[in-house]
C-alpha cells in the first residue's frame, strides 16, 4: 500500500515535473517584407521557460532553434568529363526540400540532442538528406555543401544566450536570396539529449511594394508585363537618343 | 547599394548592374551589335540564374539597338528593305529556338548548348573578321595594290526572286537574307543574343553590303528579333525581370550613344578588327571554363522546373 502510494505521488509529482517546462517565445517581427532595398536581415527569437516547480537537478536545460524555409522541388546535376569538355551528365530529382534551414543551440548539438530525438522530431538537415540508395547520396552531400556556403543551410552550435536556464535569446540570419512563402520557427528545450517541450511559430516573408507588384505582374499578367518591358526599352532608347541630340556634342 | 531583384530573386548591386550596362552599350553602339553576347555571360558571372539572365539581357538588347539605330538613322546609315527581309526570316527562326530552349532547359543541357554556341560562333566569326580586316588594312596601306571590285559576283546573286535594296546599292535574291535572319532568330532565341556579332559579318561578306549600312540596318533587324523574344520568354516562362533591365537599360542606353560617336571616328577597318578581338576574347573565355575542370561539379535547380 505504502508502496502503491509511493507510486502515485512519484508519478504524479515526478514525471509531469519534466512536462511542466514550457516555453514561452516570440519573434522580433511576425514578418518581412522582401522589398527593392532588401539585402538580408535578422530575427531575433527570444522567450522564457515557464515551470510550476525549481529548476530540476540533473542534466542542465538546452535550448534548440530551427528556422525552415518554404520547401521546393530541387534537381541537382552533376558535371562530367566527356569528350574533353566538363557537361551536365547525370541528375537527381531530391524532391522537396527546405529552400532556408538553419539550426541555432545554447550548447554543442551532440551534447544538446541525442540522434533519436534528432530523427524523432526531425531538428537537424543531415538525417532528412540522407538515401539508402548508395549512387544517389552523393548528390544529395553536394546540396547540403552547395547550400551551405550559399548561407542558405546553416548550423549555429552555442549561440543561443541562456540565462538562468530560464530565459534565452538568438539571432537568426537570414541571406539576401531569399525565397518566398512561410518560415516555420521551431523552439526545443532539452535535457539529456531528450525533448521536453516544442513549440512552433510562423514567419511570414513576402514580397512588397515594387517587387509585390513586379512579380504578380510578370506571373498574371505575362503578355502585358512582356509588353511593358519593351515600352520601358523603347522609351528609354528613344530617350537617351533624344536628350544626346540635344546636346550635340 | 544592394537591390533585390524580384524575378531573378538575388540581391545585386546596382551601381554594378547600371556599369554592365553602359559597357555592354558603348560597345553596341560601337560596333552595331546588340551586346546580347557579352552581356549573358557577364549576368551569369555576377550570379542572376541563367533563364532569367536570357530573357532579361534580350530585353536589354532591345533599348540599346533602339538608341543605337536612332543614331544610325540621322546617318541614313539604315536599309530598312533589307532589315524587313532579315526580320521576316528572324521571327521564324526564333519561334523555333524558344521551342528548342524549352526542350533544353528540361535536358539540362542549355547551359551547355549556349556555352558550345558562343565557342563555335564567336570563334569562327572571330577569326574571319580578324583575318579579313587585317588583309583590308595592309591593302589600304599599299597604295599600289589592284583595288577590288565593289560587287563580286558570287552564288548567292544566282538565285531567284531579286530584290532591290537600293540603300546598300544591292540587287540580289531574298533567300539569303531570309536564310541568315531565320538563323540568326534561332540564335537570338537560345543564347540571348541579337545576333549582331553573326549578323554584321554575314551581311559584309555573303550579301556584299557596304559597311556603312550594316551597322544601322543589323540594329534596325535586332530591335525587332529581340522584341519577339522578350515577350516570348516573359510569356512563356515569365523569366523577364524588368527591375533588372532597368538598370541596365539605364546604362546601355547611355553607352550606346557614346559608342555611336566614337565608332564615326574610327576607320571601318579598325573598326572590325576590334569587334573581332573582342569576340575572340569573349569565344576564349568562354571555352576555358568548358575545358577546365570545375570547382564544384554539382549545381542545383530549385523552384518550378522548366
Amino acid at each position: 500500500m505504502i508502496r502503491a502510494v509511493a507510486l502515485f505521488l512519484m508519478l504524479a509529482l515526478g514525471l509531469p515535473a519534466v512536462a511542466e517546462e514550457k516555453i514561452v517565445a516570440g519573434l522580433s517581427q511576425s514578418s518581412v517584407s522582401i522589398t527593392a532595398d532588401y539585402a538580408g536581415s535578422e530575427i531575433l527569437v527570444y522567450g522564457a521557460v515557464k515551470r510550476e516547480t525549481p529548476i530540476p537537478e540533473g542534466a542542465p536545460l538546452r535550448v534548440i532553434i530551427t528556422v525552415e524555409g518554404p520547401d521546393q522541388p530541387v534537381l541537382v546535376r552533376r558535371k562530367d568529363r566527356v569528350y574533353g569538355i566538363w557537361i551536365n551528365n547525370d541528375k537527381l530529382e531530391a524532391g522537396m526540400v527546405p529552400s532556408f534551414y538553419a539550426v541555432a543551440t545554447s550548447a554543442p548539438l551532440k551534447d544538446a540532442l541525442s540522434p533519436e530525438a534528432d530523427l524523432r522530431y526531425g531538428i537537424t538537415l543531415p538525417p532528412a538528406l540522407r538515401t539508402e540508395d548508395r549512387d544517389s547520396q552523393p548528390f544529395l552531400d553536394a546540396l547540403l555543401r552547395i547550400r551551405t556556403q550559399d548561407g542558405r543551410y546553416a548550423t549555429y552550435e552555442n549561440t543561443i544566450a541562456l540565462t538562468e536556464q530560464t530565459l534565452f535569446r538568438t539571432d537568426i540570419v537570414l541571406p539576401a536570396a531569399l525565397t518566398e512563402g512561410n518560415y516555420t520557427v521551431r523552439v526545443f528545450l532539452t535535457r539529456d539529449g531528450a525533448v521536453v517541450d516544442e513549440m512552433k511559430r510562423t514567419l511570414w516573408v513576402r514580397k512588397a511594394g515594387l517587387e509585390r507588384f513586379l512579380y504578380e505582374a510578370a506571373h498574371q499578367y505575362a503578355l502585358l508585363y512582356g509588353l511593358a518591358a519593351l515600352l520601358i526599352a523603347a522609351v528609354a532608347g528613344w530617350g537617351a537618343s533624344a536628350i544626346f541630340a540635344r546636346l550635340r556634342w | 547599394m544592394q537591390l533585390y531583384l524580384p524575378i531573378a530573386e538575388v540581391s545585386v548591386n546596382a551601381i554594378a548592374l547600371v556599369g554592365i550596362g553602359g559597357i555592354v552599350g558603348f560597345l553596341s553602339g560601337l560596333f552595331g551589335v546588340g551586346g546580347g553576347f557579352l552581356i549573358t555571360p557577364l549576368l551569369f558571372f555576377i550570379g542572376i540564374p541563367p533563364a532569367v539572365a536570357v530573357a532579361t539581357g534580350s530585353n536589354q538588347v532591345v533599348a540599346s539597338s533602339i538608341s543605337g539605330v536612332l543614331a544610325q538613322l540621322k546617318r541614313k546609315a539604315v536599309d530598312f528593305r533589307m532589315g524587313a527581309v532579315l526580320l521576316g526570316g528572324g521571327l521564324i527562326g526564333s519561334s523555333v529556338g524558344i521551342w528548342v530552349f524549352r526542350k533544353l532547359s528540361a535536358a539540362g543541357q542549355v547551359d551547355l548548348f549556349v556555352q558550345l554556341s558562343y565557342v563555335l560562333f564567336l570563334g569562327v566569326v572571330g577569326l574571319m573578321m580578324l583575318q579579313e580586316s587585317l588583309r583590308a588594312l595592309a591593302r589600304s596601306r599599299k597604295p599600289g595594290a589592284p583595288i577590288r571590285r565593289a560587287h563580286v559576283h558570287t552564288w548567292v546573286h544566282g538565285m531567284p526572286l531579286k530584290m532591290k535594296f537600293r540603300t546598300s546599292g544591292l540587287y540580289i535574291s531574298v533567300i539569303p537574307p531570309l536564310v541568315i535572319g531565320a538563323f540568326i532568330g534561332f540564335l537570338s532565341a537560345v543564347m540571348g543574343v541579337g545576333g549582331g556579332f553573326i549578323m554584321v559579318p554575314a551581311m559584309i561578306y555573303l550579301l556584299g553590303m557596304p559597311t556603312k549600312v550594316v551597322i544601322g540596318t543589323s540594329l534596325f533587324q535586332i530591335i525587332f528579333t529581340t522584341a519577339f523574344t522578350t515577350v516570348m520568354h516573359a510569356v512563356s516562362s515569365q523569366t523577364v525581370d524588368l527591375m533588372l533591365a532597368l538598370l541596365l537599360i539605364l546604362g546601355g542606353v547611355v553607352g550606346a550613344q557614346f559608342g555611336a560617336r566614337v565608332g564615326v571616328k574610327l576607320r571601318a577597318e579598325q573598326l572590325r578588327i576590334l569587334l573581332a578581338l573582342l569576340v575572340l576574347a569573349v569565344c576564349a573565355r568562354v571555352a576555358f571554363d568548358l575545358v577546365m575542370t570545375p570547382e564544384e561539379f554539382y549545381s542545383i535547380t530549385a523552384g518550378r522546373l522548366p
